[in-house]
């Protein structure tokens, strides 16, 4: 700002009136560019949350009903074993999708940066993301004709002689879903970690006398910590909100938090207090993730770069 | 960022690492493929292979419900992309710009988008317009959906800015630009690849957003939420079809987009 500059004794008031106008100016300067989106996003993002956080307090809430009174009666539902059980199920779904985003990710992440030739390497990494540009929903339909009781999987088991298997509605089809839907993330920050991994390090441990597996263990997974904390955080929190496949792909007995919360708004539940409050749990369980992912992860994974 | 060393390239050579990742990548396109050849397929049912054919594919074309469904689609996109397109540069270049108290504040809000699960984020929409007695249209439907594509278009278009040189705007003001006529004639022209590539990100996330539209779109019908209510009760071989055609355009805007980056990284 201005600091330092003296108003001269012969035209102060002048010089005063041009300060105030450039400290006006200055002051609303930001407001024209960040004022519109700003004015989106607490209109569209933050009164909606506030609204259901206070909606989250009303018991029993139907579409249309005028606020009686306060309490905590939806939250004491949620711990109810039914409701309980869905979000342990969810919670479930969401580590288990990560681990195996994890386990498939790491060794194509490493491949791509630091085994493929370098020529080719931006278009392989590219080709793994591809599939994130298209519907999530027609990948995810992609799977039933593979997984169906009449499907692909099937026809090759029972081609081969080898007894089919039920896969459609199960478990297993959410996870090999969520997996196949999230993976390419996985992939894209696991790459930018181990993309920067300084290769002198790895040098340094074998001329130090370290093998291989030695060196991987000590000084690659430590340096792409940050990264695998990233990746699996963000695999963790989008597909603890996932909606598409363990509806698509799942079946009734894969009821989870965010199919609960579905139905309680557009199903036969109808009861907004309800969903509220599991909006509001499902909003609490995302935000310790990311609280961990800023204390321990990389804060910078060059995604968009 | 540190300097990459100079280590004489490996060689490709059979690995198992090389290996476990071809599989991955079959993994990843297996069920595209395999969903593109079935489109082809004659037989209604089974995994069955009784012939090519074109019938899904003529089917489609003469299905107006579906075609409805498209241009519901497109307007709400269309329309959210082009005012986020504004809103979320500006919004870029003003948080690169200035410093001022509650800064983090907004920066914090602007990536709740982003953080909190889209069902959540339908879910407070619905309740709020509700509350506000707005009745529910595509209109809604393209309000809602900016909130997430000037995000995404900020991220992108932030991320640019970080790289270029803040001279050069200095330099138009210094020569006697307004700073209206530096932001447009200096600064924009250098951020339009990350704005394009930015736009066409947000493009493809509303046109597969399925929560959102379900929530807030009223009578409009997107595509997704069509496709949905097709798909919940099992195999159906014309959206197989239709699910191919989706699948090229969506490759083509990718192929765009990347083109665009490549072309913002180069400059």
């Amino acid at each position: 700002m201005n600091k330092g500059v003296e108003p001269s004794v012969g035209f102060g008031k002048n010089f005063n009136v041009a300060a105030v106008q450039q400290k006006l100016r200055a002051a609303m300067a930001p407001l024209g560019l960040l004022g519109p989106a700003g004015l989106w996003l607490v209109l569209l993002m933050v009164l909606p949350t506030l609204l259901i956080t206070e909606l989250s307090l009303v018991p029993g809430l139907r579409p249309g009903e005028a606020i009686e009174g306060y309490g905590l009666l939806n939250y004491l539902r949620i711990l109810e074993p039914t409701y309980l059980q869905v979000l342990r199920r969810s919670a479930t779904f969401a580590t288990g999708t990560t681990l195996l985003c994890l386990v498939l990710g790491f060794p194509v992440a490493y491949w791509l940066a630091l085994m493929a030739p370098k020529r080719w390497q931006n278009l392989l990494l590219v080709l793994f993301i591809l599939p994130l540009w298209t519907s999530s929903l027609l990948r995810t339909y992609a799977w039933i004709t593979l997984l169906r009781p009449s499907g692909v999987i099937n026809l090759v088991l029972s081609t081969l002689g080898l007894p089919t298997q039920s896969l459609m509605n199960t478990s297993w089809a959410v996870y090999i879903g969520m997996t196949y839907s999230f993976l390419p993330y996985m992939v894209l920050i696991l790459y930018a970690s181990l993309e920067r991994l300084d290769l002198r390090l790895l040098e340094a441990a074998a001329d130090l006398g370290a093998n291989p597996r030695t060196a991987f263990w000590r000084v690659t997974v430590p340096q792409t910590l940050p990264g695998i904390a990233a990746g699996c955080l963000l695999v963790f929190v989008t597909s603890l909100g996932d909606f598409v496949v363990p509806t698509l792909l799942g079946g009734p007995s894969s009821m989870t938090i965010s199919r609960l919360i579905y139905n309680q708004f557009l199903g036969v539940a109808r009861n907004w207090g309800f969903g509220s409050a599991l909006s509001m749990v499902l909003i609490l369980m995302v935000s310790v993730a990311i609280a961990l992912l800023l204390k321990y992860g990389d804060r910078n994974p060059d995604i968009y770069s | 960022m540190s300097k990459k060393h100079n280590l004489p390239s490996p060689k490709l050579r059979i690995s198992w690492q090389g290996c476990l990742t071809a599989l991955t990548y079959c993994f990843m396109y297996v069920p595209i493929i395999v969903l593109g050849i079935y489109s082809f397929n004659e037989s209604r049912y089974g995994a069955i292979w009784k012939g090519f054919s074109l019938t899904w594919y003529r089917k489609l074309l003469g299905d107006e419900r579906l075609f409805l469904a498209l241009g519901d689609s497109l307007k709400i996109a269309l329309c959210a992309v082009a005012i986020s397109s504004v809103l979320g540069t500006l919004m870029a270049v003003g948080l690169a710009k200035y410093r001022f108290p509650g800064k983090s504040l907004y920066v914090g809000i602007s990536y709740l988008p982003l953080i909190i699960p889209d069902i959540a984020i339908a879910v407070a929409t619905l309740v709020f317009l509700a509350s506000v007695a707005v009745p529910l249209s595509l209109w809604t439907a393209i309000a809602a959906h900016m909130v997430f594509c000037l995000a995404y278009i900020a991220i992108v278009v932030s991320s640019r800015l970080q790289g270029l040189d803040p001279n050069l705007e200095e330099a138009a003001l210094d020569l006697g630009a307004t700073p209206a006529q530096a932001l447009l004639k200096v600064l924009i022209p250098q951020l339009l690849p990350a704005i394009v590539s930015g736009c066409l990100l947000a493009f493809v996330l509303s046109m597969d957003d399925l929560l959102i539209s379900s929530f807030t779109a009223g009578g409009a019908n997107p595509l997704p939420i069509e496709i949905f209510s097709r798909v919940k009760t099992g195999i159906k071989p014309d959206i197989n079809a239709l699910s191919v055609l989706l699948i090229l355009a969506s490759g083509l805007i990718a192929a765009c987009s990347e083109y665009f980056r490549y072309k913002s990284q180069r400059n």
